[in-house]
């Protein structure tokens, strides 16, 4: 693992090297060169597995951080390669022609995260979210309670009840007036 | 004889009026020209354990083009992870994926423990061990009836499912629950093992055993089922990096990557077990190496049973957990499931709340790419057994 971090430092600007676990690496790189770092991992350090592809989304630093993870049989070591993108009309370059299966990963973070992967095959079909018209959900600031009072409505006749006051004057009405609960008080 | 001759053949040509233009190998898909129908297996599909569809395009009943569609079951676990505390997550999680649902409990806590830099007591280190390979047997049980019913043979599905009830009351009296046993909570687990409960588990590894010899006289020893598994859906050795294929699908086809045994976790580093592999690589082979995974399950739980130390300590210390603050800083924790490495990532950014939680399941790639590709040129009869062979677990798919 050792020449594969110096290699690695040596040919990429990569950052914040992190050895999470003896099995568990993390490293940032930049957004430019994320393909040929995934190719020098796949093709030269056998870290020919990829595990998941997803993003995190970082509000705060108006960022979304991508997540690579990949796996070394030979090694038996995840290797986590994160990149970090603007959040405003994010895109990325897609990673289809190195893995089949990316494409799919590519696809879900398009309709969860409005992500864009040019070129990547069939990333404009709907995943999960088939006719989705509002701002994609997985973002942080997605309203969740806006977006279901505006969809859904409340059954007409059923009444909310504030849990606690409930709790206090249903459940516990007797409870409270009990001798123990009044020795307590007094 | 002597009236054959090349003339007679020379300017021979079939009639392929009824049969669709072939371009590049491939037979060009025209729905118009009548040659072609489209049709929907699923959502609702006795194969599958939740609601998935393949739309299909047959000609004759030969598939030529596949397509998995998902979102039935969407039920967006991921937002409402972000919106709890992580305690509360820890209930949520065991519903992504029903007949398994220990695998995401264990590596829910497991991450949170990671982050928090908590480390759990031995014995409950034992108590999850023998949790997860029961779960992992259940799952193999209920699966090998699904395989079997999937090609029209129903009693096994009957017997193993049947089976498998015992395994859930056998839960039920270690964790309280049948289906979702909430068991191993971040810090250790919740219950001790009751009095009874390794006599019990001993006289079922028996009868699960007697069960089995069953299971192969019908199943593995029947010609029709290897007449129609053997060269079904076959995964080239090329195939499983590609796709990122993991699991028994993987190992069917020679690659031996197992969690338990390449990345140890939990107590699985210190029992005796072997990788199980095939090297032919079709729907059978996967089916076998699946049935001696049940053996091995069961081997391991007798194993198990007899090194829980009796006492110990179940939970580790924690603190309020309902304003619990996990220092920021992000893992992955990968286990074995029957489907394959199954694994979570967990982003904390410093909150009471998780800033990300994504689980990965092996389903992802196996019911979307895999499926997708290994359907072309198959009959359409045969889907089911390939959708079910290659263990689709929907739920974990869309989460």
């Amino acid at each position: 693992m050792k020449d594969i971090l110096t290699n690695l430092e040596q040919n990429f600007a990569v950052s914040n090297i992190e050895k999470k676990r003896d099995d568990l690496y993390f490293i940032n790189v930049e957004k430019k060169q994320i393909i040929s770092v995934l190719t020098y991992l796949k093709d030269y350090a056998e870290f020919t597995h990829l595990a998941f592809l997803q993003a995190v989304d970082r509000i705060e630093e108006n960022q979304f951080q991508l997540t690579y993870m990949l796996y070394s049989f030979q090694h038996k070591t995840n290797f986590a390669v994160r990149v970090l993108i603007k959040r405003d009309n994010a895109e990325m370059i897609s990673i289809h022609k190195l893995w089949k299966h990316a494409w799919q990963y590519q696809r879900e973070l398009k309709e969860m995260f409005g992500i864009n992967f040019p070129d990547s095959p069939r990333v404009d079909e709907s995943f999960v979210l088939e006719g989705w018209e509002e701002m994609p959900p997985m973002r942080r600031d997605f309203d969740t309670l806006e977006y279901s009072t505006k969809t859904f409505y409340q059954r007409p006749g059923r009444s909310t009840n504030d849990p606690k006051k409930y709790m206090e004057k249903k459940l516990y009405k007797d409870f409270a007036k009990s001798p123990v609960i009044a020795r307590k008080d007094g | 004889m002597d009236k054959i001759s090349k003339s007679n053949y020379e300017n021979f040509k079939a009639d392929r009026s009824k049969f669709p233009e072939m371009g590049n190998g491939k037979p060009v898909i025209d729905l118009d020209s009548q040659k072609f129908t489209k049709i929907w297996q699923g959502p609702q599909h006795p194969g599958v354990t939740g609601n998935m569809s393949v739309e299909i395009i047959v000609s004759g009943d030969e598939i030529v083009d596949a397509k998995t569609h998902v979102g039935y079951l969407h039920r967006a676990f991921e937002k409402l992870l972000e919106r709890r505390k992580y305690i509360q997550g820890f209930t949520i999680v065991n519903r992504i994926c029903v007949p398994e649902p220990d695998t995401n409990e264990y590596c829910y806590s497991a991450a949170v423990e990671d982050l928090a830099g908590i480390e759990i007591p031995e014995k409950a280190m034992w108590l999850r061990t023998l949790n997860l390979e029961m779960s992992r047997l259940g799952s193999f049980l209920m699966w090998i009836g699904g395989q079997a019913n999937s090609l029209g043979m129903s009693a096994i599905g009957q017997w193993t499912i049947g089976m498998r009830d015992f395994w859930l009351d056998l839960f039920e009296e270690m964790t309280g629950g049948c289906v979702y046993h909430m068991y191993m909570i971040p810090g250790g687990v919740r219950k001790n093992l009751p009095t009874s409960f390794k006599d019990n588990a001993r006289d079922l590894i028996v009868r699960t055993r007697k069960l089995l010899i069953d299971v192969e006289k019908t199943f593995f020893n029947n010609s029709i089922i290897k007449s129609r598994l053997q060269g079904l859906g076959i995964i080239t050795p090329e195939m499983i990096d590609e796709y990122g294929i993991v699991g028994p699908n993987a190992r069917g086809s020679g690659k031996e990557y197992d969690v338990r045994q390449n990345n140890p976790y939990v107590k699985y580093g210190e029992l005796d077990m072997k990788m199980i592999t095939s090297t032919v690589g079709d729907a059978y082979a996967r089916a076998e190496v699946r049935y001696r995974e049940i053996h091995q399950s069961l081997d391991l739980i007798s194993q198990i049973l007899d090194r829980i130390p009796e006492k110990g300590e179940i939970q580790a210390k924690l603190p309020n957990v309902l304003h619990w603050k996990i220092p920021a800083g992000e893992t992955y924790i990968k286990a074995e499931s029957t489907r394959g490495e199954h694994g979570f990532y967990v982003v904390s950014d410093g909150s009471k709340f998780p800033r990300r939680v994504f689980a990965r399941g092996a389903s992802y790639t196996h019911a979307i790419s895999v499926l997708e590709k290994l359907a072309v040129n198959i009959s359409i009869s045969d889907l089911a057994a390939l959708m079910v062979s290659l263990h689709t677990c929907p739920p974990e798919i869309e989460r």
